[in-house]
């Protein structure tokens, strides 16, 4: 089972127009009624059910970004992204070979995880830019960029300085997350844009926006750290910006809703939204990942249940 | 079943259909259904069976309701409604309690058993019809223990016959019911032929919770039982449906006294202007045309999209309709189920045919369509307002779609139309909205969301989309009535137009009684006059008005719109001005009614009542609905714009007073017919509107042949709503000939004036708009 990253042509970015999103009308209590129709218009059973979630196994960053992380913490969550499954229910599946999507970690733990991942073809992601917060100088922040992709990362999950959309600054926050796209050389790039400290879905949009111009192979909605991680409403919002990126450029970029997703049912719901919104396409790993720590367990009980009919324990299962 | 490993492939939904078992064996235990009469099931007769539009299985036996069968319900009905009536509110709050908890044990079940009958989604019975169906009962729960706090003085009507559609029959069951036993009626209902199955669902639960025998009565049948309803001795009629039904059920209840309420037909805009968020119209669509196979009277049909985003909000419409999943009703991702009936299908391929015929092209997503009675989701591009489809109500899954340069021209393609049910509106801009919201003609108005719906805002139309509300204080007010008034003799005149040498004239200067139209006074165009005399002499002489004055007048009222725009203050300001005018000339009116036999104190009791209705101008508020969260439901009491009033003969002055300052007050433009026997009493008031800043064209007065000329009242297209105070005769022809545009109607035999006045003559010179306003950041 691949977990291809490089079946299209990266985001080259276009240069910064702000006319594509400052006029850009999000509203919200719409936004928020097609979201919570989502998953009521849509519904997956049995095998098509068992199905996604595996999926949703495939595309997921299995994530540790805790200040008490170690070397050894983090081998043992790359040991469940080579094996997310166990044994008894993969086979169930009638699978092989099914490992998460990546890994994600900070950069001090790079090194401890690609020596856990060696010759999974499991790429690693690390957060960079001062995250979660941002609030460093740039040239440190690139300067971090640089070592996680030293340290052997393949993705690098950037944080923006959310100042910049609150002011408006579109200028400074093109010019940042450019520089960031250039510090990352091969090395896909997420921009986290911390949609909760945006507040607004206009400028969940407009942030939305200016990392794609900028050249953001993926877009994300949060840390994981704000008050409020990813929403269905947000979510919504991020992919109907990357659609209309899409429309304008011909560029494809891939969509990463992190935080605050902790069930089987979540990743159902993501999983529809972009189907809907965006097409099949976007339910693979090159350009769609879910980044969550917990919702593994869940989805390994469920398909404990499909496949033995039983309703299951955790604790019978390995522990990230 | 295709591997998870194929699955991980295609990513398809799969299926997921919904469990059919518990109402399989319900409809295999009964068989056949007779009627719900008097608390029993009837042994079930001749009919037909209800089938599944999906797949064409038969699901039940139904019996077809004859007129002895509607006259035995409507017995029972009769029989329960003393005691029903008499139960205090607390009582029957209980009853309608233990409905709305019955309704909700049953929910699964229900909403099964309506996509089978229905062809509906799952989702949409499951989601939207049920819980609002169960809302409304807990809602009118509520009024059934407060109707007499707050309805002091209204009593039931007695016996509610109600007549619904198909397109979402549990729900406008519970839309009739709930409010009607809530306000202490009882009902018989007659259910749509295709779809009667949940509402014999319902009778069962109805026995179930051990309701009173006779409250709830259900007669199966097609239109000619609904048609022996409407004849029978009911005392009001609440139907929803067609408009070509509504018609024919005005005409058949006018004369008879009963009370009407039509909910019919729409071709609602769906206004888009450039600065909305296209993403949520597009999904406003979906929710609008595509929700429920488009077989939605207030379906927003015919979306108008600001030139300037016309192209890309295609592109995204199209894109999205590719998306939508037509097929079995019964699954869950199912988007668009099946169109009720062969015959309904068949009209709406007409309706298509038409429509491309008439130049406009229609789109529909690539693909099969199931096999069956299914339509494609689909828009037409081009569809100028002189193609049928513009027009026609199709009832299917299809709208069109037309551009507009400017705000001006949108609000005159949304009410180019003879409907007036919903309009839909997008924009970020409130200012904007709202300001479409008020010039749109609409009974209900969502800003950036559509077919929303709750138990606690009105909801009904305008013009030809029918009149009464259904929700609310407004819609529980149309199961309430008024103490009938006493009634009064009438004063006859004679029309004849020649010279009258044996009733001599007074000597003095002749005065010269005019018509008054658009604030000028005119010679009838007739030419002709008659005389109007006391005690065999000749008073004066009064143009004798025709057809052609009507016209005129009512022109001339249509070009006092701004009457309707400004405020409350301003009306009351000019109605305290004629009361000022009219004292100081009070001893000059008080003589002229004195000679002619009538009492002088209409004098002063009208200068009270021009006091009364100033008082009332800016004071008779709307209401702001507790529906939805982040909504601000709001229900705004709106004039019908232009009016005829056609008056008592006798009390010459307070009658005429008595109607046409309520519905000035209002903002209402006036045609008014005043007492035909002695209509001086009116023209002489002419000079008191000149002095007193009425602007022109606000009231007309229109002298003469009182049943002739509300007869052209009741048969002209741009009169909105019609007051005739008269006998029998006149009553009964001003309600058929009202028919032609449905115009609001409201008939009266002479009465004692004296107490005539307040909220019922208000709510009846208004219509309510109910405006959603939703917020959030």
């Amino acid at each position: 089972m691949a977990s291809s990253t490089d079946i299209h042509p990266r985001n080259p970015g276009v240069p910064l127009d702000p006319s594509w999103f400052e006029r850009i009308a999000v509203n919200t209590p719409a936004a928020e009624a097609r979201a919570a129709i989502l998953t009521t218009r849509r519904s997956l059973k049995k095998t098509y059910q068992a199905a996604w979630l595996v999926n949703a196994v495939r595309c997921m960053d299995l994530t540790t970004l805790a200040g008490d992380d170690t070397p050894a913490r983090v081998a043992r969550l790359c040991a469940k992204a080579r094996a997310p499954l166990a044994p008894h229910i993969l086979e169930g599946l009638g699978l092989e070979g099914l490992t998460t999507g990546a890994i994600c970690v900070y950069p001090t733990m790079v090194g401890a995880a690609v020596r856990a991942l060696e010759g999974s073809g499991i790429p690693v992601a690390s957060v960079a830019t001062g995250f979660p917060a941002g609030l460093m100088p740039l040239s440190l922040r690139l300067a971090e960029i640089e070592y996680a992709v030293a340290e052997g990362a393949a993705e690098i999950d950037i944080v923006i300085t959310r100042a910049h959309v609150l002011q408006g600054n579109w200028q400074a926050l093109y010019d940042e997350i450019a520089a960031m796209r250039a510090a990352c050389g091969p090395a896909h790039m997420k921009a986290i844009l911390a949609t909760g400290d945006l507040k607004t879905l206009r400028n969940v949009y407009m942030a939305s926006m200016v990392a794609m111009q900028a050249g953001a192979d993926f877009i994300k909605t949060s840390t994981g750290k704000e008050g409020v991680n990813a929403t269905l409403p947000v979510s919504l919002t991020m992919v109907r910006a990357l659609r209309d990126y899409g429309e304008r450029t011909g560029h494809r970029v891939g969509f990463k809703p992190a935080g605050g997703m902790k069930s089987a049912k979540d990743a159902l719901a993501w999983q529809i939204l972009m189907k809907e919104e965006l097409g099949t396409d976007w339910l693979r790993p090159d350009l769609f990942r879910l980044g969550a720590s917990s919702m593994l367990a869940d989805i390994e009980r469920q398909l404990e249940h499909h496949v033995t009919g039983r309703y299951a324990s955790s604790t019978r299962h390995a522990m990230a | 079943m295709p591997s998870v490993k194929e699955i991980l492939e295609t990513m398809d939904y799969g299926p997921a259909p919904e469990a059919t078992g518990e109402v399989d064996g319900w409809l295999a235990a009964r068989g056949r259904f007779g009627h719900f009469i008097d608390g029993a099931f009837t042994k079930p007769g001749a009919g037909w069976d209800s089938v599944n539009p999906a797949t064409g299985a038969t699901l039940a036996g139904v019996t077809r309701g004859t007129a002895e069968d509607v006259a035995a319900a409507v017995k029972a009905a009769r029989k329960a409604a003393p005691k029903w009536a008499a139960l205090p509110g607390h009582a029957r709050a209980k009853w309608l309690y233990a409905i709305a908890r019955h309704l909700q044990k049953r929910e699964r079940f229900l909403s099964v058993l309506e996509v089978l009958d229905n062809g509906k989604p799952i989702r949409e019975a499951r989601d939207i019809d049920l819980p609002l169906a169960i809302r409304h009962f807990y809602h009118h729960a509520g009024w059934a223990e407060l109707v007499a706090e707050e309805f002091p003085c209204l009593a039931p009507h007695g016996v509610v016959g109600a007549v619904i559609p198909w397109n979402f029959p549990i729900l406008m069951l519970a839309w009739k019911i709930a409010p009607a036993l809530a306000a202490g009626n009882t009902v018989v209902l007659k259910p749509a032929e295709e779809t009667p199955l949940t509402a014999l669902a319902f009778a069962e639960i109805c026995a179930e919770i051990g309701l009173p025998k006779g409250v709830v009565n259900v007669v199966t049948g097609e239109g000619e039982t609904g048609a022996a309803l409407v004849a029978s001795d009911v005392d009001k009629i609440a139907f929803t449906g067609s408009t070509e039904i509504g018609r024919a059920i005005r005409t058949a209840t006018a004369g008879s006294a009963k009370a009407l309420t039509l909910e019919l037909g729409g071709k609602s805009p769906f206004v888009v202007f450039a600065d909305a968020d296209l993403d949520a119209a597009v999904e406003g669509v979906v929710d609008a045309i595509w929700f429920n196979q488009g077989q939605v009277c207030c379906a927003g049909s015919r979306l108008l999209v600001a030139e300037a985003v016309a192209e890309r909000f295609t592109e995204k419409l199209t894109a999205r309709m590719a998306r939508l999943r037509v097929g079995d009703p019964l699954d869950k991702c199912t988007d668009i189920g099946a169109i009720v009936s062969p015959a309904q299908l068949a009209r709406i391929r007409g309706l298509l045919a038409a429509g491309e015929a008439a130049g406009a092209r229609l789109i529909t997503p690539e693909g099969q369509l199931p096999e069956g009675q299914f339509c494609a989701p689909g828009v037409f591009l081009n569809a100028e307002p002189a193609n049928p489809v513009w027009s026609e109500e199709i009832f299917g899954p299809v709208a069109t779609l037309t551009t507009f340069r400017t705000p001006d021209e949108a609000v005159e393609l949304a009410n180019n139309t003879r409907y007036g049910l919903s309009a839909s509106i997008w924009s970020e801009n409130l200012t904007l909205a709202m300001d479409i919201a008020a010039q749109v003609r609409a009974g209900v108005v969502w800003i950036n969301q559509t077919n929303t719906f709750d138990a606690a805002a009105g909801f009904g139309g305008m013009r030809e989309s029918g009149f009464g509300r259904e929700g609310g204080r407004e819609g529980m007010a149309a199961y309430l009535r008024a103490p009938t008034p006493k009634e009064r003799p009438e004063a006859p005149a004679d029309f004849s137009a020649v010279p009258q040498p044996e009733t001599p004239a007074a000597v003095g200067i002749d005065r010269t009684a005019k018509l008054y139209i658009g604030g000028k006074q005119t010679r009838p165009d007739s030419g002709y006059s008659y005389a109007i005399t006391h005690k065999g002499a000749e008073i004066g002489l009064a143009p004798l008005g025709s057809r052609k004055d009507i016209r005129n007048a009512v022109e001339a009222a249509h070009k006092a719109a701004g009457w309707s725009r400004v405020t409350g203050h301003n009306r009351a300001q000019v109605l305290y001005y004629i009361a000022e005018n009219l004292a100081a000339r009070a001893a000059e009116f008080e003589a002229r009614l004195k000679s002619t036999g009538h009492d002088a104190s209409e004098v002063q009791a009208t200068i009270a009542r021009a006091f009364h209705y100033a008082a009332w101008a800016d004071k008779f508020d709307g209401a702001v609905k507790s529906t939805k969260t982040r909504n601000v439901t709001v229900a705004m009491p709106e004039p019908f714009g232009v009016m005829g009033v056609v008056c008592p003969d006798a009390a010459p002055l307070l009658g005429f007073a008595s109607l046409v300052l309520p519905a000035i007050a209002m903002g209402n433009r006036v045609v008014a017919v005043p007492s035909a026997s002695m209509p001086l009493a009116a023209t002489d008031l002419y000079q008191v509107f000149d002095t007193s800043d009425l602007p022109g064209g606000v009231v007309n007065i229109v002298t003469g042949p009182k049943d002739e000329l509300a007869e052209t009242l009741a048969q002209h297209d741009d009169v909105a709503a019609l007051w005739y105070v008269g006998g029998a005769a006149g009553r009964a022809m001003v309600e058929t000939e009202s028919t032609g545009n449905l115009k609001a109607t409201w008939t009266m035999p002479n009465r004692d004036w004296a107490g005539a006045q307040g909220r019922a003559f208000l709510t009846q010179a208004t219509q309510i708009k109910t405006i959603w306003v939703p917020y959030g950041e």
